[in-house]
């Protein structure tokens, strides 16, 4: 009897060209899987155009990621993994089909996703001060030798372009998850029906996991780190 | 007349076209055999748009010293050739037209699994074809479809970040296509269609796919890339600045080796298909060819270093992937013996489809083998950059794909639009197309290998005959491309009437009626057999009803 029930309840959200709901849930899983893998091409092809650099031109870069301040990327770490975690746990509310932890864990990540964004920001806005925006007029030399302040400055520029690359995916994510909080309000989301929960945190857990290679890969390049500097 | 309608049209049954005539039906639906359409119609825009610019050089290359246009129009000329065809033509081509379509009907499907997202593909594609087209008249680009770095990036005024946007939305539209496809075949199977009952049409489209998936997210933000370095002085290719364009070739062709496989795989597709058919005989060896197309897909991702034998790439990198380009002719050639042995004892009929495969097989068999000459370092760097280059990818792009893509389109045009194509005229453009292929690109070899390089909008007196043959064979391709147009929109009101299965073809998609209802099937396929039976359809059904245009008749018992 119960089945009854909740198979018609899930038919309303079932698409006409699937035939049941495990069938429309592993075909939107396998969906986000796919493009995941596209994204991780993505940020492939960057991650190898720096680490090609950073081979090439290894004490530049090293002196380079000594700029950047690993006492905010060691905080916006923590911040994105926290994240991370109500994620998870809207998803797990999801699975139970408890509609107002789904709200309240969604909100939570967004709002964690804000604080690192604003963090990032701040970064961004110290780099400037400090002249490390690799823009004509914007960039103050950081080495004596003009070869090693190009290469210092070709460090600046994959920070950015990976940072700001991994921002605005943030940013995407944020605005999709702000949609599914909507959706889980206004109780769309059962213990039948969640995909869009289950798939928007597949790809949050992966714009988090890009971070996680990200943090290393460029602050934890030079010899010495300081925390506080 | 042919004209006359089977049904009166309050009995017509009602199929994916006549449904709604509204234009919001069409440019809202996520029916993927009207989003098929939708590309079809686009895809030939810009078919015509490249050969246009085709035949622009060719008449220029008549004389020495060109005839037509100065040679700042000639490199634009060849770049809107070259972008066009590559990016709005052939990578959609038969995926997006024919694999759309069909692939949901192969398999007992009611759609693809991410209607929506077919749609976003087309407007993501449209949209790139917008800023081409703004590329274009905005003066055109002169940078060859390769964007090399630095020129791309630094040197070259005109469009180049329009026209980068453009392929930046057109890859969406690819990654779209492709994952629809994987997730489609992986999960949207009829009961019964195990993947070895699955025709070779969706393994080779799965294989393709998989190449859009992964390799063209690369091309997506190497690109992004050179338009950062035009706008903001990134560095990040420019030698000034510290950076390497030997970085962004290696970037590129990740992308655009494997994007050669995108074209060319989807044509073995419909060859696959096609032969069985029209030789009625099962394929011979399904499994072999299943997996040829996994096998090249996945060389196909190792070979990419081979465009940069002279780019300064170190011997040891040169020799292995000169090694694992040759490795490539393995999963090829299997596919052309499995294809001959399929026509082995056959009993085979020369109808239009038939003949463009045929014609593929040969063309593409010439293009592979030269493929294996280029890909030998000695030689390649004889030839590099020359028109015997132009000449090899033609034989596989345009020998291939394309003479696979009108072969297909001939052999569905009776599921697509419900009727039949004139048979006779049919088998004449067929000819004139093989005929005009083979006049145009076979002296490109011969003067690639006297010297000819490619992109030069001049050369020496001595090499002018062939130059002449050569646009003289263009011309005639020219007719052979404008023939299918006009009749297939002839055919359109006045074709024969189209049964089901006019070929006795096998295949889930013959079975429903042509064209097919909106949902696809009017009851949900169960399959229990394999896709090739032709050696149980001619105990079964005797003799098909159009295997030749003399046979063509509406009056058998198959069909409506």
């Amino acid at each position: 009897m119960s089945t009854l029930a909740t198979n018609s309840h899930a038919h309303q959200e079932l698409a006409h060209h699937f035939t049941d709901m495990p069938q429309q849930r592993e075909a939107g899983t396998l969906g986000m899987w796919l493009f995941l893998a596209t994204e991780v091409m993505l940020f492939g092809a960057l991650f190898l155009a720096y680490t090609v650099y950073r081979y090439k031109y290894f004490d530049p870069f090293r002196a380079a990621s000594g700029h950047l301040f690993v006492s905010l990327g060691t905080f916006n770490t923590c911040v994105l993994l926290t994240s991370s975690l109500m994620m998870a746990l809207a998803v797990h509310a999801a699975h139970t089909g408890e509609s107002k932890k789904i709200v309240r864990y969604i909100l939570l990540t967004i709002l964690f996703g804000a604080i690192f964004l604003g963090v990032k920001l701040a970064e961004y806005i110290i780099d400037y001060r400090e002249g490390l925006v690799p823009l004509i007029g914007w960039w103050k030399p950081q080495s004596v030798d003009p070869m090693a302040d190009r290469e210092i400055r070709l460090f600046f520029m994959f920070y950015f372009i990976m940072t700001m690359l991994h921002a605005i995916h943030m940013t995407a994510g944020m605005i999709v998850l702000g949609v599914i909080a909507w959706f889980a309000h206004r109780r769309r989301f059962s213990a039948d029906y969640f995909d869009p929960v289950d798939i928007a945190g597949l790809y949050w857990h992966f714009v988090d996991i890009v971070w996680v290679f990200l943090f290393p890969a460029l602050y934890l390049v030079h010899p010495e780190i300081h925390l506080f500097k | 007349m042919s004209s006359i309608p089977y049904y009166p049209a309050a009995e017509r049954p009602q199929t994916y076209l006549n449904w709604s005539y509204r234009v919001k039906s069409w440019l809202l639906t996520k029916d993927h055999k009207r989003i098929a359409i939708l590309y079809m119609l686009s895809i030939t825009l810009f078919f015509f748009v490249g050969g246009a610019a085709a035949v622009a050089m060719r008449i220029h290359l008549l004389t020495p010293d060109g005839t037509l246009v100065q040679a700042d129009t000639y490199n634009r000329l060849f770049t809107l050739h070259g972008v066009v065809m590559v990016f709005f033509f052939l990578i959609p081509s038969i995926p997006a037209v024919l694999g759309n379509f069909l692939i949901p009907l192969m398999i007992g499907a009611k759609d693809l699994a991410f209607p929506r997202i077919n749609l976003a593909s087309w407007y993501f594609y449209m949209a790139g074809g917008l800023c081409a087209v703004i590329a274009l008249v905005a003066g055109g680009v002169d940078t060859g479809w390769t964007f090399y770095t630095p020129y791309s990036s630094i040197y070259s005024n005109t469009n180049v970040v329009w026209a980068i946007a453009g392929i930046f939305l057109a890859g969406f539209s690819s990654i779209f296509t492709g994952l629809n496809f994987i997730v489609t075949i992986h999960k949207m199977r009829a009961p019964g269609m195990t993947w070895f009952k699955m025709p070779l049409f969706c393994w080779a489209h799965y294989a393709t796919s998989i190449i859009q998936v992964l390799a063209t997210p690369v091309v997506a933000i190497t690109l992004v890339l050179v338009i950062v370095e035009r706008v903001f002085r990134a560095g990040i290719f420019d030698p000034s600045l510290g950076g390497d364009p030997v970085l962004f070739q290696h970037l590129f062709w990740f992308y655009s080796h494997p994007a050669v496989y995108i074209m060319v795989l989807p044509a073995m597709a419909v060859v696959s298909e096609i032969i069985p058919c029209f030789a009625r005989k099962p394929i011979f060896g399904y499994a072999f060819i299943a997996f040829s197309s996994v096998a090249i897909a996945v060389f196909g991702f190792l070979v990419w270093g081979h465009h940069m034998f002279v780019s300064g790439e170190s011997l040891y990198s040169a020799l292995i992937f000169s090694a694992l380009s040759f490795s490539v002719a393995i999963p090829s050639a299997v596919k052309v013996f499995n294809w001959t042995a399929t026509l082995y004892k056959g009993s085979i009929s020369s109808a239009t489809p038939m003949l463009y495969a045929l014609g593929f097989i040969g063309l593409f068999t010439m293009g592979g083998l030269t493929g294996l000459f280029l890909a030998t370092l000695g030689i390649d760097i004889h030839v590099h950059d020359t028109y015997f280059i132009i000449a090899h990818f033609h034989y596989i792009m345009v020998g291939g794909a394309v003479m696979a893509y009108l072969g297909g389109l001939h052999f569905w045009w009776p599921k697509i639009t419900g009727r039949m194509y004139p048979e006779f005229l049919g088998k004449v453009s067929a000819c004139i197309i093989f005929l005009g292929f083979n006049l145009t690109f076979f002296p490109q070899f011969l003067l690639g290998y006297l010297g000819m390089p490619r992109r030069y909008h001049s050369y020496p007196p001595e090499m002018q005959v062939l130059n002449v043959m050569s646009s003289a064979g263009a011309s005639i391709l020219a007719v052979g491309y404008l023939l299918p147009l006009g009749y297939f929109i002839w055919s359109l009101r006045y074709g024969k009437i189209a049964p089901a299965n006019p070929y006795l073809a096998t295949g889930l998609e013959w079975q429903t009626t042509s064209p097919p209802p909106p949902e696809n099937f009017d009851a949900p396929p169960v399959v229990t057999e394999g896709p090739y039976r032709y050696d149980l359809m001619r105990s079964q059904l005797g003799t098909p009803l159009v295997m030749d245009g003399s046979e063509t008749q509406l009056t058998g018992s198959v069909g409506l």
